[in-house]
């Protein structure tokens, strides 16, 4: 399209098959904005009408048609919220596993990615090979073997279980492996030549050149911790322990019928998620173009 | 390791032993991550299997149960009814995803302004939680009186559908949810695609007249066709696991006309505390899931174009 709007510019006798050209090129021009405006207003108006509903009483929530912007916004909900369950305690627990969980997966991942993309050792291509295999295994295949063992080692309806079981995956190796290969040898051996050791390496060369995958397995981890279900599902039942996606769905349950108030709960459940988003979105993108595979 | 390090000493030159300690090297960069994945994933992975062949409560005594779990799941009305769901369920997500993703694409990989913007707001609801969208989407689609119904009304559809609240149209609601959720998703990973055909083929199709369909057609979409592939292999292993955004939406109803092969695990694991017998529906999933992996990987050759461009 953009060819032939050039073309068209550029040559200067103005026939006719040309002037209909531009004038089908600028029709297709306006017709995809109109398209993609509305695919977006496909993909945000429900979190608009969330937002919206979120500021109304319930009695309004479902009045038609629709008042987007509340005439009298019920800003209180977002107090209730709080007093009607823990949410609190949802929040903090949340914000706990996934600060710990990312930590400990990027830190344990770009260690064991530095070995597989940049050293040469035995067994390296088998071990890698199990690690991609077990990516394709879905995780509920054995999810009742690692619920068994939680349980003989007494971690259920703790923390430390959902800790240990998403620390260590093969993903997060598998995706710094990708763009750690990707730096030139090189460098590396030049590094080597003046002495420094392969820790010294990894942790002055390979760590600094790589931030944009070490961010983006960062928000890659923090968003599935962040927004996991079924793990906290399966292992979190004291309320003191449970997560915010746990605290919305007992809440939905528990008030089924205070509409407001559930649709204030649920955004307050993706305020730190768009937050995150809106300021490494690139890295996500990024991360995703690399490497095709989801956490 | 000491000693072995210490014979292999004695027996090798100074070459052995360097790759030696090159190896130990490489050792210690991958054991915190390995330990973690060999304890908490590849065991209980090796486990899976035998547990399907066991008897066990969690409590009790644990027994051998032969094939007795998988013959029991021929008469598990459930079982049945949750296996054909599923394959609904990935029939429907599958190719719906992969079209609206590749279509989002297309638009996006155009001199547009705000490419950006688009490209985020498609791709927002992906991160947002299943929980959420799945209790927005419930009362967006409630049936008494939820907008989308009203809309519907107000545009002259005397008796719109109870989506998610009836067993006709509940799994159409929640496919079309996950449709919306993960097109986004995919769509980035065509457009990475896309961005890596070169310029120069779709002006010199130009210049021999080719139209915007034959450019599509015989330019971009045998291009594409290894993100398709890759694409539809993710696809599929994922729709086949899931399952939150079903316990949210309808928990599995009404009656059973949303109820998955994950949920039914769910279920008979944690509710039933049948271990042995939920362990044996999962390797159905994984069974299903490694046979149309295979296959995909078989068709591969034949539609999957890795050309040298």
């Amino acid at each position: 399209m953009d060819t032939q709007l050039t073309q068209t510019s550029l040559s200067k006798s103005a026939t006719r098959a040309a002037s209909s050209g531009f004038r089908r090129g600028t029709i297709t021009k306006v017709l995809t904005y109109v398209l993609l405006i509305a695919l977006a207003a496909l993909m945000l108006l429900p979190f608009i009408w969330m937002a919206s509903a979120s500021l109304k009483l319930d009695k309004d929530v479902f009045r038609f048609p629709i008042e987007w912007i509340p005439q009298d916004p019920q800003w209180e909900n977002y107090r209730t919220i709080w007093t009607r369950i823990p949410f609190m305690t949802f929040v903090m627990n949340s914000l706990k596993l996934t600060v710990i969980i990312t930590f400990l997966q990027v830190a344990t991942s770009s260690f064991a990615a530095y070995a597989f993309a940049k050293l040469d050792f035995r067994g390296r291509d088998l071990l890698f090979l199990a690690y991609l295999g077990s990516i394709a295994i879905p995780w509920q295949v054995y999810m009742i073997p690692q619920f068994i063992l939680m349980r003989e080692l007494d971690l259920v309806d703790k923390h430390m279980s959902l800790i240990l079981l998403q620390a260590f995956t093969a993903f997060g190796v598998f995706l710094l492996r990708q763009f750690f290969i990707s730096v030139p040898n090189e460098i590396l051996d030049a590094a080597r030549i003046d002495g420094l050791s392969e820790y010294g390496i990894y942790f002055r060369i390979m760590l600094p050149l790589s931030k944009p995958a070490l961010a983006t397995l960062t928000i890659f981890s923090a968003v599935f911790v962040w927004n996991d279900f079924m793990g906290p599902l399966i292992y979190l039942h004291s309320e003191s322990l449970k997560t915010i996606q746990l605290g919305l769905r007992m809440f939905i349950q528990q008030y089924s019928t205070d509409y407001a108030l559930i649709m204030a709960a649920s955004l307050v459940s993706l305020v730190p998620v768009v937050v995150l988003f809106l300021a490494f979105q690139r890295f996500f993108v990024e991360g995703i173009g690399t490497t095709g595979i989801k956490g | 390791m000491g000693t072995m390090k210490l014979t292999l000493k004695a027996a090798s030159p100074s070459k052995r032993r360097r790759q030696l300690s090159k190896n130990l090297v490489a050792y210690s960069f991958i054991l915190p991550n390995l330990l973690g994945f060999a304890i908490f994933t590849l065991v209980p992975i090796a486990f899976s299997l035998g547990l399907s062949f066991m008897h066990w409560d969690g409590a009790n005594e644990i027994s051998w149960a032969g094939l007795d779990n998988f013959k029991a799941l021929r008469d598990d009305d459930t079982f049945n009814i949750a296996l054909k769901n599923t394959l609904w369920y990935v029939g429907g997500t599958v190719p719906l995803t992969m079209a609206c993703s590749l279509g989002l694409a297309v638009l996006l990989n155009q001199p547009i302004r705000g490419r950006n913007f688009f490209r985020t707001v498609y791709f927002f609801p992906y991160v947002a939680s299943l929980v959420a969208v799945a209790v927005v989407w419930n009362m967006l689609f409630f049936p008494s009186a939820g907008p989308v119904n009203e809309l519907l009304r107000t545009l002259g559809v005397d008796n719109p559908p109870r989506w998610s609240a009836s067993v006709d149209w509940a799994m159409p609601t929640v496919v079309m949810a996950s449709v919306w959720r993960g097109m986004g998703y995919y769509m980035v990973i065509y457009l990475a695609a896309l961005q890596g055909i070169p310029q120069i083929l779709y002006e010199s199709a130009s210049i021999e007249g080719a139209n915007a369909w034959q450019k599509f057609r015989h330019i971009t979409v045998p291009l594409l066709t290894p993100a398709t592939f890759f694409i539809s292999i993710m696809l599929t292993i994922s729709s086949f696991k899931v399952f939150d955004l079903i316990l949210v939406m309808t928990n599995g109803g009404p009656g059973r006309a949303t109820n998955v092969l994950v949920l039914h695990t769910y279920n008979t694991a944690f509710r039933q505390f049948k271990f042995g017998y939920s362990s044996s529906i999962a390797m159905v999933l994984f069974a299903l899931v490694m046979i149309i992996t295979v296959i995909q990987f078989y068709m591969e050759k034949r539609w999957v174009e890795y050309s040298q461009v």
